[in-house]
């Protein structure tokens, strides 16, 4: 299978992404011709195979589980530090373009 | 379960999504506090803001609360639950993403019943699932900008969510209350809806009885049981008025104008269908140990719905007392402390009170009946006076009043200081009665006449002159017995 | 004294510790020998920002610990940290516009344990942009003493590519710019510039080393690790780097801390080494071929023992990798928004366009490629046919080795096909480039720990890198089989012409 210039720009979409045309145009190429490489994978047999997606589920050597750890409350406040490197703040809130409901 | 009723010839079909705030210290992820009301990202630590290089770590607290959550509610609990990443992209959303659960969440099935008048209503439930909360967008003081607060960013939520078991606005009202009530009876959610602590969004759809389920628009941020129903009410109205025009219903997400009155469609978020979940690699799976589940289980409290069936059966009260009695923990506390004095008290009269006198005032002043001036010992003393014919109604109101604001607190203290005592010494109404029938001729005439208005005018001379003390019924027993 | 300080920088890791430990060199004269030295040869572009304030500053703060008798195991030894671990004292770019000037409000955990052992961090080091891409080239920030973005060079070859993505701590390390660095390895990103710049490296076991303070390219694949000349080296950086990290990593494995130089020197007599007839097909390189071929006998010098062993799924792992790390990366850069740190367009009129631009300008190119790859295959009606069958072919992957460790006890092949190409000559072919990391892969999607060593010199006297992969846990072992080979060998020795 191999993608459309009409999905390109609804992934580009999804991911927030502004692609000009002939970015639009590149990407296409160069994504479908990673895609050919992905079809000797569609074509394997996975049924009755459980899926990976923790390696060390497989290691199974301690985080196999989730860990839970005590409820409590005990980062300080540290606003300005964590707003360093904010492109726009005033009054300790971000700012943004105004956000319609 | 009876037909349910119609609108202009229309069901109505509602399920409900909730958002219980779980009352945690810390976050669902980080160890920032939850606290409401604090300076903006005060509360939002580097974990909250998705700072580059940090990850999550589960929550103890959120997990036992959802397990208490299951147990109530005769839920599945998963022994093994996966969190997954909701991505979309929101300035009130640190990550670009949400975690939460998706295919396997950890409270499966379940259900919600309660009583709408004397009818038994069930509400099936699909699942609760764990996620976190988002931040809040401040739309005033910018002009053209929205000031984003993260303080919110993290706060562990349940999302619960039902059948579309619910057939009409009072009913989808009854359910709420209800699941509202057990989430804080059982002291997982604060329940304060004002700070958003329980948040309820509606499925609501409309269609001729027989016919497969319509089309649903979603009302979301139910944030207060009035607006709910009015916002349910005017969503089928205007659904129905739509179908009735010809038009047919599109999938929408409403917000409820409490100006207005009105719902209207939000702006569209026109990729929101694809959330492109899948599990969340930096959380490995949810295990739940089955004695953990036990555990929870051995520590669960009676819940209200046990409760007020109790009530019905040992007290004979009302299955509509039984409710009132168990609206909440600390009123079916004070219920049990009131009926359990010794002597015993009748538990339809304590009931009464509760209901009349107390709520009345409880809700005058805003305040819990755990706070109440006046307290079960008391009330006790007040009805045991009432029956054992120390003080009339009336006179026990004005007692009550003087225990309420607190110038009183021993209830025959109070009933001496005001000379509220009923007179049943008989010698001294009789000679009372005599003087009123001497003083009344007219009104003795016309009552040998036959006219019953008479002797009430007899009646209420000697209460009279008895300021109020003497015991209605034995005023009545007296006059009758002298004038006939 | 001074004698020595003009070869400070050829000292190994053990040694430089042990003369700071005796007090016959200072940390601060040994901090200011390889900053000098960082200076003297920033046409490498290995590094992407030096604070010489905070490094001396650290170096002071060693000294005296060595004078209180409070040192820790690598009190004074200078290190420096690939910019994909975020720092205090230095900027943290992960080679992105999107982070230019980045200010971190903590350090990774990586970097705190080796600061706790008493290392002083020279620098940050050059990476492929957030770790995406095995030459290095994609890095979007400008070198120090450079004005534009620039790939890190091969010391062996200027001409040629450091490898990626942790290309500068490879450069850096091989032209002795600092005597080790951190490395991360999402599939191959410390193995393959180590093999490419004839150093040591080494990828632990998935969990072994905390993730906190790693900023996220694919979750289910990162991990950290050292770059050295020797595995003596590694061994001790390794020692320092990892232990549980409960707190701050859900995926961070609850194992004790391990002093992997205990077994170095164990004899290998009887070790099986398993050989993957399918890291000996057509593509390799015969250079390189030739070159594992003669340390293969090396071993059995050593008294190992080469057994064949197959890994069937091996060349799926290519499609595998490339759905996996990009579905987790498309979701792990959405936090790149413009909102709260990082890159903001200038012009925009409402949110959307400022969400769009930012990224658009914030993101090179092989990083849109891998975010468009990875919403793809996570969007609405792909999920299964991609993600989810990755998903599950990654598990015959892991499966593949289990059934091969019943036959070895490690396994040894090629880290790359071929040595160290030159700059541009995959950078607009990313499939070609994706098809060079083969057999680094499979290892990675299992989550196993994984090394390379230098093991000698192909076509135009570049170096080549030998593979060893070990089953979970089990790094002391590879570290072992790597030092008894160092023991016989001096490749790890070498110093590319000029430094």
């Amino acid at each position: 299978m191999s993608l459309t210039s009409a999905d390109i720009s609804r992934i580009a979409n999804l991911a927030r992404l502004e692609l000009s045309p002939a970015e639009g145009e590149r990407m296409l190429a160069r994504i479908n011709g990673f895609f050919d490489l992905v079809e000797q994978m569609r074509a394997v047999d996975t049924t009755g195979v459980e899926p990976l997606s923790h390696p060390t589920m497989a290691a199974a050597c301690g985080a196999a589980a989730l860990r839970l750890r005590a409820d409590v409350a005990s980062e300080p406040n540290q606003r300005e530090a964590n707003q360093q490197s904010a492109p726009a703040v005033e009054r300790g809130l971000f700012l943004v373009p105004k956000v319609i409901e | 379960m009876s037909a349910p009723k119609l609108v202009q010839g229309y069901e109505v079909v509602i399920g409900f999504e909730t958002h219980a705030q779980l009352s945690t210290q810390s976050k669902i992820f980080s160890r920032a506090p939850t606290a409401f009301g604090a300076e903006p990202n005060t509360q939002a630590c580097a974990v909250d803001l998705a700072l580059p290089g940090t990850l999550p770590v589960m929550n103890v607290g959120a997990v036992e609360r959802a397990i208490r959550l299951g147990v109530a509610l005769n839920s599945r609990i998963a022994l093994r639950s996966i969190f997954a990443r909701k991505n979309y992209f929101y300035p009130d959303l640190p990550k670009g993403y949400q975690i939460s659960q998706y295919e396997i969440p950890v409270v499966q099935g379940g259900e919600v019943s309660f009583y709408l008048g004397d009818e038994k209503k069930t509400v099936r439930l699909v699942r609760a699932h764990l996620e976190e909360d988002a931040g809040k967008s401040l739309h005033e003081d910018f002009i053209g900008q929205s000031g984003i607060d993260l303080n919110r960013a993290g706060t562990p939520l349940l999302e619960i969510v039902t059948e579309p078991d619910i057939r009409s606005s009072e009913e989808a009202v009854a359910y709420a209350k209800e699941l509202h009530k057990i989430v804080t009876w059982i002291g997982i959610c604060d329940g304060n809806m004002q700070e958003g602590s329980f948040r309820c969004d509606a499925n609501v759809s409309v269609r001729k009885p027989g016919q497969p389920l319509g089309t649903r628009r979603e009302i979301k941020n139910l944030n207060s049981f009035k607006f709910m129903q009015q916002a349910i009410d005017y969503e089928v109205r205007w659904q129905i008025e739509q179908l009735e025009d010809g038009h047919a219903i599109q999938q929408a997400t409403v917000l409820f104008d409490t100006d207005t009155g009105e719902t209207r469609a939000m702006r569209t978020k026109e990729d929101a269908a694809d959330y492109r979940y899948f599990p969340d690699p930096d959380l490995p799976p949810l295990v739940i140990a089955a004695d953990w589940i036990e555990r929870v289980k051995g520590e669960m409290p009676e819940l209200p719905r046990a409760a007020a069936a109790r009530f019905v059966g040992d007290f004979g009260l009302s299955e509509y007392d039984a409710t009132m009695m168990t609206q909440s923990k600390s009123t079916m506390i004070y219920f049990q402390e009131v009926i359990g004095q010794n002597p015993p008290i009748q538990p339809k009269i304590a009931a009464n009170w509760i209901m009349g006198e107390v709520s009345r005032r409880l809700n005058a002043a805003e305040i819990g009946i755990e706070k109440a001036p006046v307290g079960p010992a008391q009330l006790a003393t007040l009805i045991r006076r009432i029956g054992d014919g120390t003080i009339s109604n009336n006179a026990a109101r004005q007692v009550f009043d003087v225990l309420w604001s607190g110038e009183g607190s021993d209830v025959d203290a109070v009933i001496e200081a005001k000379g509220l005592k009923q007179m049943n010494d008989s010698g001294a109404l009789e000679k009372i009665i005599d003087e009123v029938i001497a003083a009344n001729p007219d009104n003795v005439a016309q009552f040998k006449a036959g006219k019953d208005k008479a002797f009430n005018a007899l009646v209420g001379q000697v209460m009279k002159a008895s300021k109020g003390k003497a015991n209605p019924q034995q005023v009545n027993d007296l006059l009758r017995a002298k004038l006939s | 004294m001074t004698s020595t300080n003009n070869d400070l920088h050829q000292l190994s890791v053990a040694e430089l510790a042990r003369q700071l430990r005796e007090k016959k060199v200072s940390a601060v004269e040994t901090a200011q020998h390889f900053l000098g030295r960082m200076a003297a040869h920033q046409d490498l572009a290995a590094y992407l920002a030096v604070n010489e304030e905070a490094t001396l500053a650290q170096a002071r703060a060693a000294d005296a610990a060595i004078a209180a008798g409070t040192a820790g195991a690598l009190a004074g030894v200078p290190i420096a940290h690939k910019d994909i671990f975020v720092t205090k004292d230095f900027p943290s770019t992960a080679g992105s516009k999107m982070l230019a000037g980045y200010r971190s409000p903590f350090d990774a955990t990586v970097v705190s344990r080796l600061a706790q052992a008493g290392a002083v961090t020279l620098g940050k080091l050059s990476c492929d942009e957030f770790a995406m891409g095995s030459a290095n080239e994609s890095v979007a920030v400008p070198a120090v003493g450079h004005s534009a973005p620039t790939a890190a060079r091969n010391p062996w070859d200027k001409q040629r590519v450091a490898g990626g993505s942790s290309g500068g701590s490879a450069a850096a390390v091989a032209a002795r710019l600092a005597p080790a660095a951190s490395g991360t390895d999402t599939g191959g990103s410390i193995r393959q510039p180590a093999s490419f710049c004839g150093i040591t490296g080494i990828k632990p076991t998935y969990g072994r080393a905390s993730r906190y303070g790693m900023i996220a390219y694919a979750s289910s694949l990162d991990q950290a690790g050292p770059m050295a000349r020797s595995a003596e080296d590694c061994a001790l950086l390794l020692s320092a780097m990892c232990g549980p990290d409960l707190d701050r990593d859900s995926t961070s494995l609850d194992v004790p801390a391990e002093d992997f130089s205990r077994t170095l020197s164990d004899k290998l007599d009887g070790l099986r080494i398993g050989i993957p007839k399918e890291f000996f097909g057509a593509g390799l390189a015969a250079d390189v071929r030739a070159a594992i071929d003669t340390a293969l006998k090396a071993y059995e010098k050593l008294g190992a023992r080469l057994v064949e062993i197959s890994l069937p799924h091996t060349e799926l792992a290519i499609p595998v990798y490339y759905i996996i790390a990009p579905a987790e990366a498309s979701s792990n850069l959405s936090r790149f928004d413009g909102v709260k740190f990082g890159h903001r367009t200038k012009d925009y009129t409402d949110l959307l366009e400022m969400y769009k631009k930012t990224r658009a300008e914030g993101f090179g190119d092989e990083v849109k490629r891998r975010i468009m790859v990875g919403t793809y295959v996570l969007s609405h009606g792909y999920y299964d046919a991609y993600y989810l069958q990755a998903q599950k072919i990654r598990k015959l992957i892991a499966d593949d080795f289990q059934q091969a460790f019943r036959s070895c006890d490690v396994i040894a092949g090629p880290v790359a096909p071929s040595v160290a190409w030159t700059l541009g000559d995959k950078s607009d072919d990313p499939v070609a480039a994706y098809l060079a990391d083969i057999y680094t892969l499979p290892g990675s999607l299992a989550g196993l720990p994984g090394m390379s060593l230098p093991v000698g010199f192909g076509a135009n006297r570049m170096p080549v890198g030998l593979q060893l992969i070990g089953n979970y846990l089990q790094e002391a072992r590879l570290l072992n089989a790597a030092h008894r080979y160092q023991q016989v060998t001096d490749f790890h020795l070498r110093t590319p012409g000029g430094y």
